[in-house]
């Protein structure tokens, strides 16, 4: 027997989910498409939300959706009832969407018939953080029955994420949320970070949100085009 | 708890460079972002089960916690962050997303002892 020695080797755990997802980033620059995924725990509304988008986009643009799940396809029926073309993702024992499941289902997709792509993860604050998935916007969403300091519980997943929306505003005086606190915890983990409060049951912020969504559309196109 | 996966990766990682290499793991280096969103315990775990019926069963794993880095654009320099709860400089208290380091899941060396060649 030899003496152990150290050897540099270098190598990044998660290259394989990185190098598809770039590889995805780079398919839905090049076809147009905004991608947006959306992170939550379970129960926060991640799927009442994303329907009401969906249905309010779809005048003026083309959509779709998947939907990552432990089981069920419950969630795809439900997004279904807005018109737009909707996957499931069944991930089994998976606690999260991983990009390569994500490319999986988009086979035969026509991306360049698309103007928004949503991808809602599986219902987990945490696991999701790790996983590139090739989105433009990672969207993450807290309801005001989670408490104010949802963000300072996990900020690892807040810190990744580009823009957060808090819903469930309709309950927001039942539940005595206090919007400031709520607001300094996402700004201490994320600084600068966009919020929109609105609630998806009542329609209350939903088009200050969508105006935002237009304007992120024009803005990737045009550096796409450059 | 997805560190029973990326326990996995870690295995076939560093299978693949001890094979390439012709070298007997006997423990792997990883470096560890606190922004990597992994449980230093719970992979601690997983990794002996991961391990299980593979060239590096019985292997060690050594996790070097990296901690996260700003850098402050009012200081102009690169400040330790003390808490994940707070990304502003520890030291002026500006707000800052300019993230250095944190985010590391890397198989940075591995401890081998070369296989005696055969008779």
């Amino acid at each position: 027997m030899t003496e152990p020695r150290l050897v540099e080797v270098r190598r990044n755990v998660l290259k394989q989910n990185d190098v598809i997802a770039r590889a995805l980033r780079e398919e839905f620059r090049a076809a147009g498409v905004f991608v947006v995924s959306l992170v939550s725990s379970p129960g926060s509304g991640k799927t009442t939300f994303l329907e009401k988008v969906l249905t309010q986009l779809q005048p003026q643009y083309r959509v779709a959706a998947l939907v990552g799940d432990l089981a069920t396809e419950n969630d795809a029926v439900r997004l279904a009832r807005s018109k737009a073309p909707v996957k499931q993702i069944t991930t089994g024992t998976l606690c999260h969407l991983e990009a390569a499941m994500v490319q999986n289902a988009l086979q035969g997709w026509e991306l360049n018939k698309l103007d928004y792509l949503f991808i809602e993860n599986v219902g987990n604050l945490v696991c999701p953080s790790s996983y590139d998935l090739g989105e433009s916007l990672r969207l993450v969403l807290m309801s005001v029955t989670e408490g104010e300091d949802k963000p300072l519980k996990y900020p690892t997943i807040f810190n990744s994420s580009d823009v957060a929306v808090i819903t469930k505003n309709e309950l927001a005086v039942a539940v005595e949320f206090d919007w400031e606190t709520a607001r300094k915890s996402i700004e201490s983990v994320r600084p600068g970070m966009q919020i929109f409060r609105l609630s998806a049951k009542t329609g209350e912020g939903m088009q200050g949100f969508q105006s935002y969504l237009s304007q992120r559309l024009a803005e990737h196109r045009a550096v796409a085009h450059t | 708890m997805h560190e029973l996966s990326i326990a996995m990766g870690i295995v076939e990682a560093a299978t693949e460079e001890a094979q390439r290499r012709g070298v007997q793991v006997s423990a792997v280096h990883l470096r560890l972002g606190a922004l990597s969103g992994v449980v230093k315990d719970a992979l601690l775990f997983s990794y002996e089960v991961a391990c299980e019926d593979t060239p590096l069963a019985g292997s060690k794993l050594i996790v070097e916690d990296v901690p996260i880095v700003i850098h402050c654009p009012a200081c102009k320099e690169n400040k330790t962050l003390i808490s994940l709860q707070s990304f502003t400089c520890p030291d002026c208290g500006t707000p800052t997303m300019n993230i250095v380091r944190g985010k590391e899941l890397e198989v940075f060396a591995l401890e081998v002892e070369d296989e005696e060649v055969a008779q």
